[in-house]
């Protein structure tokens, strides 16, 4: 039922008041006293040229790529699961048959070498 | 919790019972969102600082207060009163957002975790994969702050954790699973009523991912590159400061517990021990005490792994998570789901048995292969450095 | 409080942050901004699932588009050199075609939504919560267990079309 979610949202409200509470009042309880040095970034002392946004290499495109279709594989597993024990023998097969065609694709990337980081 | 709001519709007889409902759920997510990350920060930061120093032959924190146990407060007036600095060029709005969602993230997997017997925030019928979804907030909160602060390290650490994050989080899932199809739930009450004999015992691989999976989930050391001080200064909140970087501090120590306690959950039995039961309160705070117990027993290891290991580099971590928990875990799950639908293990015994049996020839096989693996690359580098010499 | 009064303020906020997450998504000049508005949209449709007693949906919908297509979205936004730091100029020369496909795509929508006799599960259906998952299973292996093995065949093919497309934007 939804109302099982509540306690969710209750959740979710509080932690956030807490968050706000915990976040504004230190802000206010310390000092503030900027100067253009301390607002600078941090790049183990050396002077930052230009801003941080700048081109990201491939790979992690490639590996959250990856992430997404096996997450979503594997979450075809879940309501199996659940069901298992009162599965016959015939949902093994089928989980069977649905493992199989993961684990070509499985090996397939790793053949290719898209799990290589460079 | 039931016996609570039974409590307090006969203390306020005028009261209804989803109101009294809504107000014990609003008291047990304050005390969880408010104490909690105060009082599991001071304890574990303390815990932490003295399991390590004592393995690397230190004594540890000992000045403030008696055997330094004061530290973890001293630490926190001094965060309070720290100036809150927001880099020039940051996105603010970003900025400010991030430590909060940091929590928030951890805070409401709180909300499914069984910490004593009858005392939860809700027993969701899809427990344990809500706690997985839950993560993605997480992730996205590194995402943002790394992005927002207009540092290079910090855009380049939040990238390293969101590659390990996602490469962990399919063995993690895949143990689950293997979990999930032992209990026939995702309820977590019905996880911890399926675990007569706790999970460690039958599942010891599905254990071992999880475990390995989870310290890599929660970047703590030997996962840690994602904040290697010699590589890129101290991760995704090298800008943050005061408060907000104790939120990040906070976020990662609750997510130790809270990630400990599922854990207990799943493969320790919960709040499973002698005494313990929903019946009676005495029952219920033996339960609790169980809890903890078993919860910071798995924290101790993770601390005894952080002292023991050095750190994993990117490719490395990448390998053993796509190449060695994946397979392994898979392996798993196909012999799991063999051994419980094998037609002469009919009783619980001999089907507990079954699945240790099971466990154990998917380690040798994992190891032989490990071995196999390893001597051949041994090989191939030994011949090319031949080569090279001839 | 009645529930179904609770149940619509919380459809209607929900609503707000699906809606407003959209808008902000075409809205906003910088597209990290448009990336984390795309967020709230999604988490907005979380709660949808969860009103509609959905509760596995629910948790897929973040797992799957907050806790990774989101996070592609952001990886494919950063790997595009100059898509970063500059504000996006939030119109070109294709625009008419984007309007054109909106509008009948909205027109397609609306024809469905108007036609089609939606189906109302019985309060009885609703009762019993705790089948639902079991249900689904019992569904996706039973009567449906071809397009269930399909969407695994499908998945190979994404798949392999990944590794390809990533490997020729490296060379």
């Amino acid at each position: 039922m939804p109302i099982d979610y509540l306690p969710i949202l209750v959740f979710f409200v509080v932690a956030g008041l807490f968050g706000v509470i915990a976040l504004t009042v230190p802000a206010l309880l310390g000092p503030h006293r900027p100067s253009s040095t301390k607002l600078e970034t941090y790049e183990s002392g050396k002077i930052p040229y230009g801003d941080a946004w700048r081109k990201v290499p491939v790979h992690y495109f490639k590996v959250s790529m990856l992430f997404i279709l096996f997450d979503l594989e594997v979450i075809f597993f879940y309501p199996w699961a659940v069901l298992f024990r009162r599965l016959k023998l015939f949902g093994l097969i089928e989980m069977g048959v649905f493992i199989l065609i993961l684990l070509v694709g499985y090996i397939y990337v790793w053949k290719k070498g898209a799990l290589e980081w460079e | 919790m039931d016996a609570i709001v039974l409590w307090l519709t006969s203390l306020f007889p005028q009261m209804a019972v989803p109101t009294a409902r809504l107000i014990v759920h609003i008291v047990y997510a304050a005390i969880l969102s408010f104490v909690a990350p105060v009082v599991l920060v001071v304890a574990f930061t303390y815990m932490e600082r003295k399991v390590i120093a004592r393995i690397q032959d230190r004594v540890g924190p000992n000045r403030a207060g008696p055997l330094g146990m004061l530290q973890g407060f001293a630490d926190a007036i001094k965060m309070l009163t720290k100036e809150d600095i927001t880099p020039a060029g940051a996105d603010r709005i970003v900025y400010n957002l991030a430590p909060g969602l940091a929590v928030i993230g951890v805070v409401l997997v709180f909300a499914v975790l069984p910490v004593a017997p009858g005392v939860i925030g809700t027993d969701l019928s899809i427990g344990i994969l809500y706690v997985v979804a839950v993560g993605g907030i997480g992730t996205m909160a590194v995402l943002m702050a790394g992005w927002s602060s207009n540092n290079k390290y910090a855009l380049l650490s939040a990238f390293r954790v969101v590659a390990q994050l996602v490469a962990y989080e399919i063995p993690m899932v895949i143990a689950i699973i293997i979990v999930v199809l032992t209990a026939g739930s995702m309820r977590m009450g019905d996880i911890i009523a399926a675990q007569n004999v706790p999970f460690l015992f039958t599942l010891p691989v599905a254990f071992f991912i999880f475990f390995v999976a989870n310290i890599a989930e929660i970047g703590r050391s030997p996962f840690d590159l994602l904040e290697a001080e010699s590589e890129i200064i101290a991760g995704f909140h090298v800008e943050y400061s005061g408060m907000k970087f104790a939120f990040f501090f906070i976020g990662e120590y609750m997510h130790l517990f809270v990630s400990a306690g599922i854990a207990t959950t799943l493969f320790l039995g919960g709040w499973r021990g002698p005494g313990a039961s929903e019946a009676s309160i005495l029952g219920a705070l033996l339960g609790f005490v169980y809890f903890l117990a078993k919860t910071v027993l798995l924290i101790f290891a993770m601390m005894w792994v952080r002292g023991t290991f050095p750190r994993f580099r990117i490719d490395h971590l990448l390998d053993f998570g796509w190449k060695f928990l994946v397979p392994v875990g898979l392996l798993t799950l196909v012999a799991v789901a063999l051994v419980l639908k094998l037609p002469f293990l009919s009783s619980p015994v001999l089907q507990w048995v079954g699945l240790l049996v099971a466990n154990v020839a998917v380690i040798v096989v994992a190891l032989a292969a490990v071995s196999l693996a390893a001597r051949r690359t041994r090989s191939v580098a030994l011949r090319s450095v031949a080569g090279a010499e001839r | 409080m009645p529930t179904n009064v609770v149940q619509i303020v919380v459809f209607a906020i929900l609503t707000l942050m699906t809606l407003g997450g959209g808008l902000g998504v075409v809205s906003s000049r910088n597209l990290f901004h448009g990336a984390l508005f795309l967020v709230l949209s999604f988490a907005g449709v979380v709660g949808y699932y969860v009103l509609l007693d959905a509760g596995f949906l629910a948790a897929v919908q973040l797992l799957i588009y907050i806790g990774a297509i989101a996070i592609l979205i952001l990886f494919a936004i950063m790997l595009s050199r100059g898509l970063m730091s500059q504000r996006q100029s939030q119109r070109n020369e294709q625009w008419w075609i984007a309007l054109l496909v909106v509008v009948l795509t909205f027109v397609v929508l609306a024809v469905v939504l108007w036609q089609v006799d939606w189906p109302v599960a019985s309060d009885q259906a609703l009762a019993s919560p705790s089948v639902a998952i079991s249900q689904l299973g019992q569904e996706l292996l039973g009567p449906y267990v071809i397009p269930f093995e399909v969407a695994s065949v499908l998945l190979l093919v994404a798949l392999v079309g990944a590794v390809i497309l990533a490997r020729e934007t490296e060379t």
